[in-house]
């Protein structure tokens, strides 16, 4: 088990790794030909990079587009962030101050997921135009997550983990030098999950996360007039064709 | 066509509930065989349709990075479902953005996308074949998005489905499925330098015409410049100006600023057009070489200043992209911007306090302001951002003592389009262009009623066209919808002008009103 995990642990991440890194890479390479940015837009750089951070932090499009999504989905990647920074006391030794002073709240966090996670799931099914657009990988995506935060919860709370053990193991493969995994059920499930949930994330709508980096409607100045934009192929186009 | 029901109008927030395949009847007339060759695509679908399809999708992948951005990023989240008015008119799903966009995008998964290519994992991505059904989908679909950019507002990451009709069309024609409409005024415009096929001469006497008529009307000789060298200004403005109703009432009104300006300007028969239906079509090197006749014109005239006239997807490509397509435009003067929308230009005159108006000649109306869509969420006005929702009503209230806006989430960025741009102001589309204009009929409506609003005021030729026939259908007057520079035509006060009452000339320090 500990050696099948170990190996499947390498393998998502360098999936995740090199997949992600593939999908940057081709985002920052296509040229954007044309100038759109969505206006009223900043006109100054310094400006795109505080409308960008509004679009991260806050989810400004989505807050003026519905309120029941943004909340639902404010409530689920806040808890997500939480949960990840809690994460990380088993991956660093010693633990940092600021991990510490977040663990009781990435534990509530797991609750305020499940919220989220299960109030858009009920969209997903209950609301006409949302089933509509939904298809299987929309709703096994929720499904996923669902089940690692609830696997996640039910070892907090049902049926604790040797967290000593686990985070001997975890570290144990950053430093490969392999340590025994706690033979436990539900840990192993957990485990597998997000392992799952690494593979998938550079094939599938999760690519949303850089994806908004790319975005020419929001990354653009808006300075069409004062500074001329061209894209090398349009260049080329120009030469050939004149 | 003919045989639909006119929707009723209610809140203009209601969301229809979903009713498949409401609109799947509605598609456009086909390009003939020589709209499609005069603009280089095949006359009619290719052999290898389905083969040419994909790889011209897997050119524009790499050539455009809004399409492969997006086609990957969406979450269907759902933000934007209800955000369209062809889906809030018609309730046809398919008219939600994320669905429009789906359309692409499934076939996007199937040939590009690792999910989407392994046979076990397709079903999961919703990864399809193109098959004859999907296209004749594509054709319809893609053909009832009016390219708006209304979802993009909405959407967490700024999904614009106005990229992905663009990249839609694109490779409907170059498998040689284009749209009659867009494609038989590009060939116009390569050939004539108009949408309309107006030839120089028949311009020289339209604007003969005019100049008389305001001659008539106030007594003052206003000119018309065409092709005048060495004029200072080039004023490039949507064809329909020239002759359409009340479009032209604008054209009278930039005239009569430039007079008054004392400014030299003209028009020029070789660049006669600022639409550039190019942009429907998603293609670039056509908009470019539209854009380029502009730039002949204007070097061949040796102007030193562009403006463009009211015109909405006109001042998108004019604003965002005439400096990519033909600049760099450093021989004209770069005391200005280039290029300057006519309501800028105006504006500043009124700012600096050169124009007189008398407010009370637009006393019998009380007017509100359609933002037109390409002009609200494509591009800006002035040097503040929401300069092009400032200005124009700036005008209006310089000129008129009655304004009155409709509701907020209908105005400004969230404006609802007119139903008739993006390449749909055509006939064989009325049942969409009807059903399309509900929001923006609920919300005018609603001030009608409440704000005793009698008139609605534009500033883009598509909408003002798309009003005048589709009003009458929600049970109001075609003539309720006039362009901004008609109500500025209306109330400007010309030095030397005989007014309606008085047969005297007027000194210019005696005109009723002045308005700093
Ligand atoms: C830059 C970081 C990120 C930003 C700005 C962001 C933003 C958003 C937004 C605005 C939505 C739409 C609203 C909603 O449905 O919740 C969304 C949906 C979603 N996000 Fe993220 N996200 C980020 C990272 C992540 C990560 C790392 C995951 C990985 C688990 C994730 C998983 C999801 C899922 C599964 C959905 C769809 C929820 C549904 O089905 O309704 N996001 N994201
Ligand atoms: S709002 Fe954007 S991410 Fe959400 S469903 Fe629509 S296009 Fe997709
Ligand atoms: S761009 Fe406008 S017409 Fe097209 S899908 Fe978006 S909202 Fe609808």
């Amino acid at each position: 088990m500990t050696a099948l995990f170990a190996i499947l642990f390498y393998a998502a991440t360098a999936v995740l790794a090199v997949g992600l890194a593939f999908k940057v890479v081709q985002y920052a390479r296509t040229p954007a030909p044309l100038k759109i940015p969505t206006t009223p837009a900043p006109v100054t750089t310094g400006g795109v990079v505080l409308r960008m951070l509004r679009e991260v932090v806050l989810f400004e499009s989505l807050f003026k587009s519905n309120k029941w999504i943004w909340l639902f989905g404010y409530m689920f990647h806040g808890a997500l962030l939480l949960a990840m920074m809690r994460h990380l006391r088993y991956f660093i030794h010693p633990v940092w101050d600021w991990v510490v002073l977040v663990q009781p709240f990435g534990l509530y966090a797991g609750f305020a997921m499940l919220a989220g996670l299960g109030a858009l799931w009920f969209r997903r099914i209950f609301v006409q135009r949302i089933r509509y657009i939904s298809g299987p990988s929309d709703h096994l995506m929720l499904v996923l997550l669902i089940g690692i935060t609830a696997s996640g919860l039910a070892m907090s709370y049902v049926s604790r983990t040797d967290i000593v053990a686990l985070k001997q193991f975890m570290l144990g493969l950053m430093r490969f030098n392999w340590q025994p995994l706690p033979a436990e059920p539900i840990l192993m499930a957990h485990l597998g999950m997000v392992i799952a949930l690494m593979i998938v994330f550079p094939f599938s709508k999760l690519l949303h996360a850089p994806g908004l980096f790319f975005s020419p409607t929001r990354n653009q100045v808006d300075n069409a007039r004062e500074k001329r934009h061209l894209a090398p192929w349009a260049a080329k186009l120009e030469a050939g064709g004149e | 066509m003919g045989d639909y029901k006119i929707p009723e109008l209610g809140e203009y927030a209601e969301i229809p509930p979903v009713c498949e395949g409401a609109m799947s009847h509605s598609h456009p007339y086909v390009a003939a065989p020589e709209h499609q060759e005069a603009l280089g695509f095949p006359g009619e679908l290719v052999e290898d349709w389905h083969g040419k399809a994909i790889g011209r999708l897997g050119e524009l992948l790499d050539q455009t990075r809004s399409l492969r951005v997006y086609l990957d990023s969406c979450v269907r989240c759902g933000a934007c479902t209800d955000k369209c008015h062809y889906f809030l008119g018609t309730g046809d799903p398919k008219n939600m953005p994320v669905a429009r966009q789906d359309l692409l995008r499934k076939v996007y998964r199937r040939h590009f996308t690792a999910l989407g290519k392994f046979p076990l994992t397709r079903w999961l991505v919703g990864a399809e074949d193109l098959t004859e059904e999907v296209l004749d989908d594509w054709y319809s679909y893609f053909h009832q998005c009016s390219q708006c950019r209304r979802c993009s507002v909405y959407c967490p990451y700024g999904i614009d489905t106005a990229e992905i009709s663009m990249a839609a069309r694109d490779i409907m024609d170059h498998i040689g499925k284009g749209q009659k409409y867009c494609n038989e005024i590009i060939a116009k415009v390569h050939k004539i330098g108009n949408n309309l096929g107006l030839p120089g001469p028949a311009l020289e006497n339209t604007l003969e015409g005019l100049e008389e008529d305001i001659e008539e009307e106030t007594g003052v000789k206003v000119r018309l410049p065409l092709d005048e060298k060495g004029a200072d200004i080039l004023l490039v403005t949507p064809s329909a100006d020239f002759f359409a109703e009340p479009h032209v009432d604008g054209l009278i009104g930039y005239a009569k600023v430039f007079h008054q300006a004392g400014a030299s300007w003209t028009i020029s028969s070789y660049a006669s057009e600022a639409a550039n239906f190019a942009m429907f079509i998603g293609s670039y090197e056509q908009m470019r070489e539209v854009a380029l006749r502009i730039r002949k014109a204007a070097l061949d005239l040796g102007v030193k200043r562009l403006v463009f006239g009211e015109c909405g997807h006109a001042w998108r490509v004019a604003y965002g992209f005439l400096n990519t397509l033909a600049g760099p435009w450093d021989f004209l003067d770069p005391n200005y911007p280039v290029p300057q929308h006519i309501c800028e230009y105006t504006w500043d005159l009124i700012e600096k306090g050169q124009l007189k108006f008398d407010k009370s000649a637009n006393d019998h109306m009380t007017l509100t302001f359609h933002d037109s869509c390409n002009i609200a969420r494509a591009t800006r006005m002035g040097d503040k951002p929401g300069g092009q929702f400032e200005i124009p009503r700036n005008i209006i209230k310089a000129v008129c003592n009655n304004f009155v806006d409709m509701a907020e989430d209908t105005i400004r960025e969230g404006t609802y389009c007119c139903g008739g741009g993006g390449g749909l102001l055509t006939d064989d589309l009325m049942e969409l262009r009807v059903k399309g204009a509900k929001p923006r009929m609920e919300a005018l409506t609603q001030v009608v009623k409440n704000d005793g609003v009698t008139h609605m005021a534009a500033i883009c030729a598509i909408c003002k066209s798309q009003f005048s026939k589709v009003m009458p259908e929600y049970g109001i007057g075609m003539d309720r919808i006039v362009s901004v520079h008609q109500l500025v035509s209306d109330a400007i006060v010309l030095d030397g002008q005989v007014t309606g009452e008085e047969t005297d000339k007027l000194g210019g320090d005696a005109a009723p009103q002045t308005e700093e």
